[in-house]
């Protein structure tokens, strides 16, 4: 079963158009800056220097402003997140969902690193 | 359906719909009120603090809308004139007439006016309802001095609103004391020196008989022969129940006034109750608010068909503050009830005396007095209702142990019965609030609106503080007040580990003593910590700050920044004006005059932000901070340079004041502001720290603020020079970024801080702590380490490229759009 769904999501991992958005070095250590890609602008995050990475949309959907990628990340237990700098909402960046148990929530995207660039995966939509 | 209509919306009458309500009273009647004064029921037990705010509906019992959301018919500026017993219905002012099944008299009662010769003479005034409390204040704009007649409880409170008003305050007492109901002699002696200290005249065993003057008055003559030059009388010699309404239907009412009720509270008619003040038990009339919840709950409870005990008196207690002195009389105070033995503490140097009253056989607390320090009111009052078996060395309940452990062991908290009553006003146990707390109960404020408790006159809050902790420490959670779940810290402890281990970055924070990643509370605190103790420069670690102090320029819809450069005092010279208007023009920003004398300049794109300050660093201009939880402005007057009133150079000290603390991080933003007379034209009052100028130098005010919760900035240092006034600044700041918690503006702070202003002008101005010097030096080391952060951002290539919206490409966020308005630019928002 594991197996299978291992490779289910592969699949749909092989689907995905990998931009490359940038040089890791073009990052800030534990932090986020943001990237264009086609028109969308989306907010790339990493934690631990540089060893995990997530993105997600740079709208915050709570009063519609482009700045979730300056905004804190941090934890809330397991869960990483990023807090909007307005007003403060959290996004879970594993889910998108609101962590102030509200009914917004934000398009998540994969991230990966491959010698020395920083790719987040984009389904055939964009 | 039975209609109740209640005659009087004051303090009981309010509390009388509350337990109505509380009991879903709507299935059976239909509840009535009158009130005759033109707003609903307010706090009357402090009433003063309407001289320090003016605003009345921060005294309100409940808002206008709680009465209609409960299906009360509240009728406000209606008298009722009259009662028709026959026929069961009142008669209103304006000659309507209403039906009742049961009436309830809450009316309360009026200040008892004395027959002086003279007493209708303008300027003589009685202390009672918000309406005489405005007409004090507006004839108080045009005197200099006042005279309180009455040194009891009200009379006290009255001179502490005299003071408030700026006026010189006298009171005139009849008795040979203060309080002579609730003090002996020993405990109204301190407390007259300590009033006298504060500046308050007493003049006792004076009996009035004549208000001099022609119209106006101008004195009081005494019956000793003396007299009093004074420019205003208010009289607060005691109260006068108002049971005129008796007259209209032969209710029965006592020689000394009030309706004569019976242990159900009824009148000599059973269909009619009276509460309150307005009624008379047993020849008594109750002036404290607890009675008075406690009679309307009785009503109440009858009314609904529960269970009731007769009322028959009722324990008069009471703890208050006046004018910063702490009073405090529990049980008998006097020892007039039965023989009694007294043990007397009394310290003059530290102004504290204690009296406690045990049995002839030592074995029960009968009462006391308290005056200067009322910490063990609480639990001295349980012991006394509770009955509670004395310590083999009673003097341990004024005293404390000392150093044998044993003594005094048995009388916490924990000893308490269940039964115990924590709250006088609302009569609620210890057992009721155990049971809250343990429903999910974690601070004082949700215990208080779940419960009720300490809702009145709040005198039982210290005691509900403590059953709090030791309840949940009993129920295994921790009460401390942590960062966040990433550190099991206070902030003050983050610091301390901060400086002890010499740590200089979040991320060996975290490591050390933390877990997980961090989030937007630690992050900017422990960013604040770093700056106030090391003071490197903040973009070092740009990711753990507010975006706001990321970008050192404040974040605005649509997501440009404005730009605010430091502008001392709010001097500056026409060339630097010229520049900032250049500057404004070329980058097509909004420009707008802030609140604290500075030109603010908004609409400002990331990437122009290094530029923009490129050209104002040029021109001399450093960083405003005004992004910072740190100094943002030393507003000040134009002072002796210029004006006539002026007594001090305002402006120079204001930019000596800003120039010093530029920079400086703290547990929130900063104010100040320095005015060069007592015309106050700098509002230095409601700053942070506010200086006033006087003939002789300096007054030092602190804690203030404007917001949400404006508050006066109360007098740390009177008359001093400015190289005190500096010192004393230096140790102000330092011992509140050490001690604050998050994101606590130096107001609230203050509120928690224990002792008040008096404690900490221990710490800053007599070093009780010794740590003057210390705080000095570390103020030093933030002043001496001081560099403009724009500076070296413009500077700096690499932190300079740090600033533009993408990584991947040069372009401009083209989601930014703006509209005009007025001649300037203004962000037009995607729903435009």
């Amino acid at each position: 079963m594991s197996a299978l769904v291992e490779k289910l999501s592969s699949k749909q991992q092989d689907s995905l158009i990998w931009f490359k958005a940038a040089a890791i070095s073009d990052f800030p250590d534990d932090g986020g800056a943001c990237i264009k890609y086609k028109g969308y602008q989306v907010a790339v995050f990493n934690f631990d220097n540089k060893q995990r990475w997530y993105a997600c949309q740079n709208l915050c959907p709570h009063k519609k402003e482009m700045a979730l990628a300056r905004g804190l990340t941090g934890s809330c237990k397991d869960e990483p997140k990023v807090t909007c700098p307005f007003h403060k909402k959290s996004f879970s960046l594993h889910s998108g969902e609101s962590l102030n148990e509200e009914a917004y929530c934000i398009k998540t995207f994969p991230v990966k690193v491959e010698e020395g660039h920083v790719y987040v995966g984009f389904d055939s939509s964009y | 359906m039975k209609r109740i209509i209640v005659i009087g919306n004051g303090m009981v009458g309010y509390k009388f719909c509350e337990k109505l309500v509380a009991s879903n009273y709507a299935a059976h009647y239909t509840l009535t009120v009158f009130g005759e004064e033109p707003w609903p029921a307010y706090d009357r037990v402090h009433l003063s603090s309407y001289f320090s705010e003016a605003n009345a509906e921060k005294l309100y019992m409940a808002p206008l809308s709680w009465y209609e959301a409960h299906g009360i018919d509240l009728r406000i500026k209606e008298l009722i004139v009259g009662i028709d017993r026959q026929s069961k219905a009142v008669i209103s002012h304006k000659g309507e007439t209403y039906f009742y099944d049961y009436l309830i008299l809450a009316t309360g009662s009026g200040a008892f006016v004395p027959n002086i010769k003279g007493i209708d003479k303008k300027g003589v005034f009685v202390y009672r309802t918000l309406e005489d409390l405005e007409h004090i204040m507006s004839y108080g704009k045009q005197v200099q001095s006042a005279t309180v007649i009455g040194g009891g409880l009200l009379g006290l409170e009255a001179a502490k609103a005299v003071l408030d008003m700026g006026l010189s305050a006298d009171v005139v007492e009849f008795a040979s004391r203060l309080m002579p109901r609730q003090l002996d002699e020993a405990g109204a002696h301190l407390l007259k020196t300590k009033l006298e200290q504060l500046g308050i005249q007493i003049h006792l065993s004076k009996m009035t008989t004549e208000i001099t003057g022609n119209k106006a008055i101008a004195g009081l003559a005494f019956a000793d022969g003396t007299s009093l030059e004074t420019e205003m009388l208010i009289i607060s010699a005691g109260i006068r129940p108002r049971d005129e309404l008796a007259q209209t239907c032969g209710l029965q009412v006592h020689d000394r006034g009030g309706f004569v009720v019976n242990d159900k509270l009824q009148t000599s008619d059973p269909y009619i109750f009276a509460i309150g003040e307005a009624a008379s038990v047993e020849g008594i009339v109750y002036g404290l608010i607890a009675p008075g919840v406690e009679m309307a709950r009785q009503v109440a409870n009858q009314l609904m068909g529960q269970e009731v005990t007769p009322f028959t008196s009722f324990d008069m207690s009471t703890k208050l503050k006046l004018i910063g002195v702490e009073v405090g009389s529990f049980g008998d105070p006097l020892g007039e009830s039965e023989p009694v033995e007294t043990i007397v503490f009394e310290d003059k140097v530290k102004g504290i005396y204690k009296r406690i009253n045990i049995s002839k056989a030592r074995k029960r607390l009968v009462g006391g007095v308290l005056v200067g320090d009322t910490s063990s009111y609480g639990m001295l009052l349980q012991i006394v209702q509770n009955q509670l078996v004395l310590p083999p060395n009673p003097e341990d309940l004024i005293l404390g142990s000392r150093g044998d452990q044993t003594a005094g062991s048995g009388l916490g908290i924990d000893a308490l019965p269940d039964s115990a009553q924590i709250c006088s006003c609302e009569n609620i146990c210890k057992s009721a609030l155990c049971g809250i707390i343990a429903s999910g109960i974690e601070d004082i404020g949700q215990l208080k609106s779940k419960s009720k408790a300490g809702t009145g006159c709040g005198g039982c809050l210290p005691l509900m503080n403590d059953l709090l902790k030791h309840q949940l420490k009993t129920m295994g959670k921790v009460v401390k007040n942590v960062v966040c779940e990433h550190f099991e810290y206070t902030r003050q402890e983050l610091l301390d580990i901060i400086k002890v281990k010499q740590i200089r970055s979040f991320k060996v924070l975290l490591t050390e003593v933390g877990q997980g990643d961090g989030c937007e509370i630690c992050k900017p605190l422990v960013a604040s910590l770093l700056a106030s103790t090391w003071n490197e420069h903040i973009t070092k670690q740009d990711t753990i700050q507010d975006t706001n102090d990321r970008f050192l320029a404040n974040i605005q819809k649509g997501g440009t920044y404005s730009v605010v450069p430091r502008i001392p005092a709010g001097e500056i010279t026409p060339d630097k004006l010229i520049v900032i208007g250049e500057i404004a023009k070329s980058y097509g920003l909004y420009t707008k005059i802030t609140g604290g004398q500075r030109i603010d300049m908004f609409g400002a794109r990331v990437e122009q932000l290094p530029d923009i300050w490129e050209r104002l660093i040029d021109a001399g201009f450093e960083s405003g901070h005004a992004y910072g939880k740190s100094l943002r402005t030393v507003k000040s007057c134009v002072g002796s340079m210029w004006c006539r009133y002026g007594v001090q150079d305002a402006v120079s000290f204001a930019i000596e004041i800003e120039e010093r603390y530029r920079g400086l991080r703290s547990p929130h933003k900063l104010k100040s502001a320095v005015s060069g007379c007592t015309r106050e034209c700098a509002e230095a009052q409601s700053k942070d720290f506010g200086i006033i100028a006087t003939e002789k130098g300096w007054n030092l005010y602190v804690c203030g603020n404007g917001g949400t919760k404006p508050q006066h900035a109360l007098l740390l240092a009177n008359d001093i020079d400015s190289e005190t006034c500096i010192k004393y600044i230096d140790r102000f700041l330092m011992f509140y970024i050490k001690t604050a918690e998050p994101l606590n503006r130096t107001a609230t702070w203050l509120n928690k801080l224990e002792g008040g202003i008096a404690y900490l002008k221990d710490v800053v101005v007599n070093d009780v702590l010794g740590i003057g010097e210390e705080l000095e030096k570390e103020m030093q080391f933030v002043i001496d380490t001081y560099a403009c952060e724009w500076k070296e951002v413009v500077n700096n290539p690499e932190l300079r490229a740090k600033f533009k919206p993408f990584v991947n490409s040069n372009e401009g966020d083209p989601s930014i759009k703006f509209k005009a308005l007025r001649g300037q630019k203004i962000p037009a928002l995607s729903q435009d």
